[in-house]
């Protein structure tokens, strides 16, 4: 399916990213938006909250991100396309409903644009260290999938790429962006409606009682919504195909195995990166969001220098691109990873790199974006090695 | 609200049925009969429980207290003339989850019959119906109800009804809950809810402590009572919930005891029926952590206190004469019945009277 022309403000914009992921979710077909204010996140829901209400959507700010990271499930039953938008300590609040919707199969997706912390560090600066609490926050094992957006546009288009991949595979879906990406100005191209690809909602249509948590061939079940006729069962607790709660270990491991499967088995078609100069590169850069820009320039330096080196970008940090950080393992020197916090995505690509070459972390407090000739000088000393 | 008096039955066409199986023994249905026509057998069922048993069938109305009343389902009024063969509750519930987990002489089997009929009453179908529960005892209601249910997390239920209630406005929305589960870790939704008069039904059964975490001490115990993390009697004052919900702005708020089953299932039919916040509190027993602890005997004696205990609210009254003291009378009945713009209706109109042409309005989705 494609996106609404009356949702997408097709046309060259001058925009800032938490304004773009706002029409990337309006394109994307979202009607429903819950969320608490919190700096450096709140652009987005006042962008919805002024676009909404003109394009059939409904954005309602909550007691809090408690409230709205639940309310937004509420509104996915009532089949609507939804999300909420937070940061740092609104992140925090919000992880046992992810554990909900994850154990739910709620699609929805979470932007979440962060800033420095631990608490409330600095709020109106920019930061990275949210990762593993996108992937690990809240309690038991679960799959998720995230993207980090490293410009205006990329809030854009990643917004919608959320959103289908949250239909797709019935799960909840971040955006990672972060303080400078939310709030830097840039070019943003918005394509004609035409041009945008929707992945809409598969509700289940057959006639015998609907199970739902029944999967179909690809390892995901068909959904239903309020006031179909379907009286499902939507619980928290551990339950079978037909949603009742079943309270043993068989029922949990099968229950299990299909949710971790389901972004488990997927990896190699999830996994989205971008390589720059590889060809030759014996040192490979390794980043994402925001931080991928000061890489680029660190690398431009280097080659400047003489110094072969690529870099590679990863748009889903989650799941993590694990081949391909092993096969370029096999084939590079070094690898460093350039994140602003003190090393997260690094233990990642540690794990996967380190049987095959050197690894190294560029890492950071926060507060401000890495200086290029930081990333420089670890990649002289990688170099040196 | 005066109590609708319900159809006479013809006495030659009904019978009354037990369903021992289903049978926990709490006594509810006995002790409560108007005409002393149950009593209890000296049978046992295979889970060890004496059911009940009609001693003197010519003196039953078949008034259907012993069925509102019964939390198992088990006993109810049959007529192959009007092709009545089960519970009344049975068809709106999921009966192959039955048993349930509730324990004999808990008070909630009995909220659910008056939700049952409520709904039934007001002719609210069952594709129309959202129940939505937090964690708990109450809190498995959702899962027993065979409609679209959601089980949420602790405390969350009310905000999750939020955006369903946004999201599927042609849906009545209703959240069945525990005191500990709305009124503690969900309070502050509470509290929002009512302000915004978001469309929903709050049932709220207040057994005046957490029940299935073991007993521990509610917002709602009241003071000196027992509970496990106030071993030496609770200290702190408890909620006043009908006091609550008027401050924040609900438009209805009722209270009722499961003994109380028949205005409790009116005053759930006309919380249903009123567009906005509407708040029922259900003062049920808890024997196995409350009662137990508390030396006030079981399920039984629990309601026949409340029975006793519970005062008509008279004119002049309000909701800050609600509160509940330890074992002590406490006002039962309509408190608020108001109206104001729900949530819905009020933003519609607000951003009709903002954007006029421009606003989209709120399309629900095919």
């Amino acid at each position: 399916m494609k996106a609404d022309p009356k949702r997408v403000l097709t046309g060259n914009h001058f925009m800032n990213g938490n304004h773009a992921a706002a029409e990337g979710a309006i394109a994307a077909g979202c009607t429903f938006a819950a969320g608490y204010p919190i700096t450096p996140s709140t652009e987005i829901v006042e962008s919805l909250a002024a676009r909404f209400p003109k394009v059939g959507g409904m954005f309602v700010q909550m007691e809090d991100e408690i409230a709205s990271s639940i309310c937004l499930q509420g509104g996915v039953w009532s089949g609507r396309k939804a999300m909420t938008v937070t940061s740092g300590p609104g992140f925090s609040l919000m992880m046992e409903h992810i554990g909900l919707a994850a154990i739910t199969e709620t699609p929805c997706v979470f932007i979440n644009v962060q800033r420095t912390g631990p608490s409330t560090g600095l709020p109106t600066k920019v930061g990275q260290a949210d990762m593993m609490q996108a992937r690990f926050g809240s309690h038991g094992d679960y799959g998720i999938i995230a993207l980090a957006p490293s410009s205006p546009q990329e809030c854009f288009d990643m917004t919608i790429d959320c959103f289908n991949l949250a239909e797709e595979y019935r799960t909840v879906v971040f955006l990672m962006s972060d303080e400078m990406t939310g709030h830097m100005l840039e070019k943003v191209v918005i394509p004609e409606a035409n041009t945008i690809d929707l992945v809409e909602r598969k509700f289940y249509t057959g006639t015998d009682k609907y199970l739902p948590y029944k999967p179909e061939a690809n390892g995901i079940p068909l959904m239903s919504k309020a006031g179909m006729g379907h009286n499902y069962h939507i619980t928290g607790l551990t339950h079978d195909e037909r949603g009742y709660p079943v309270l043993t270990q068989e029922v949990q491991e099968v229950m299990m195995e299909r949710l971790m499967g389901k972004i488990k088995n997927n990896v190699d078609k999830l996994t989205r990166v971008e390589e720059f100069m590889m060809e030759d590169a014996d040192i490979v850069l390794v980043s994402y969001g925001i931080s991928f820009r000061m890489a680029y320039r660190a690398m431009e330096m280097a080659r400047e220098k003489g110094i072969k080196v690529g870099l590679l970008k990863m748009i889903t940090c989650w799941p993590f691109p694990e081949k391909v950080i092993t096969e370029l393992a096999k084939k590079v020197k070094s690898m460093i990873m350039v994140e602003l916090n003190y090393g997260q995505m690094y233990i990642e690509m540690d794990r996967f790199a380190n049987a095959h070459c050197q690894t190294h972390l560029v890492g950071s407090a926060c507060g401000e974006v890495h200086e290029p000739e930081t990333i420089l000088n670890q990649i002289l000393e990688a170099a040196k090695k | 609200m005066a109590e609708k008096k319900s159809k006479k039955k013809d006495p030659k066409e009904w019978r009354i049925e037990i369903d021992a199986e289903r049978c926990k023994g709490c006594g509810f249905c006995v002790e409560f009969c108007p005409k002393n026509t149950l009593a209890m057998s000296d049978d046992f069922n295979s889970k060890g429980y004496h059911p009940p048993m009609v001693a003197d069938p010519e003196s039953c109305t078949y008034c259907d207290m012993c069925e509102m009343i019964c939390p198992e389902f088990a006993i109810f009024a049959v007529s192959e003339k009007n092709k009545k063969d089960t519970h009344f509750s049975d068809d709106a519930l999921r009966m192959d989850r039955m048993p349930h987990i509730w324990c004999p002489g808990c008070g909630i089997g009995t909220v659910v019959n008056a939700l049952t009929q409520a709904l039934e009453a007001a002719e609210i179908p069952r594709d129309k119906t959202q129940i939505v529960s937090g964690i708990g005892c109450t809190g498995r209601v959702a899962g027993y109800m065979d409609m679209d249910s959601y089980h949420t997390t602790h405390g969350r239920a009310i905000p999750f009804a939020t955006g369903l209630s946004l999201g599927a406005p042609d849906q009545k929305i209703v959240v069945v809950s525990g005191d500990g589960d709305l009124t503690a870790i969900g309070g502050n939704h509470f509290f929002h809810a009512a302000r915004r008069n978001a469309n929903m039904t709050v049932i709220c059964v207040n057994n005046f402590i957490y029940g299935m975490t073991g007993g521990q001490t509610a917002p709602t115990t009241p003071q000196t009572a027992i509970g496990i993390t106030t071993p030496y009697g609770a200290f702190d004052q408890p909620f006043n919930l009908p006091f609550i919900a008027e401050s924040c702005g609900a438009v209805y708020v009722a209270r009722w005891t499961i003994y109380h089953v028949r205005h409790l299932q009116n005053a759930i039919k006309a919380a249903l029926l009123k567009p906005g916040f509407s708040l029922v509190e259900v003062i049920a027993p808890c024997p196995t952590l409350y009662g137990r602890r508390n030396k006030l005997g079981d399920g039984l004696d629990l309601v026949k206190f409340y029975k006793e205990a519970a005062v008509r609210v008279k004119k002049g009254q309000t909701t800050a004469d609600a509160a509940i003291g330890y074992q002590s009378e406490f006002l039962v009945g309509k408190f608020v019945d108001r109206d104001r713009p729900s949530l819905t209706d009020a933003m519609d109109a607000s951003l009709k009277a903002k954007l006029g042409d421009a606003y989209a309005g709120w399309p629900i989705p095919g």
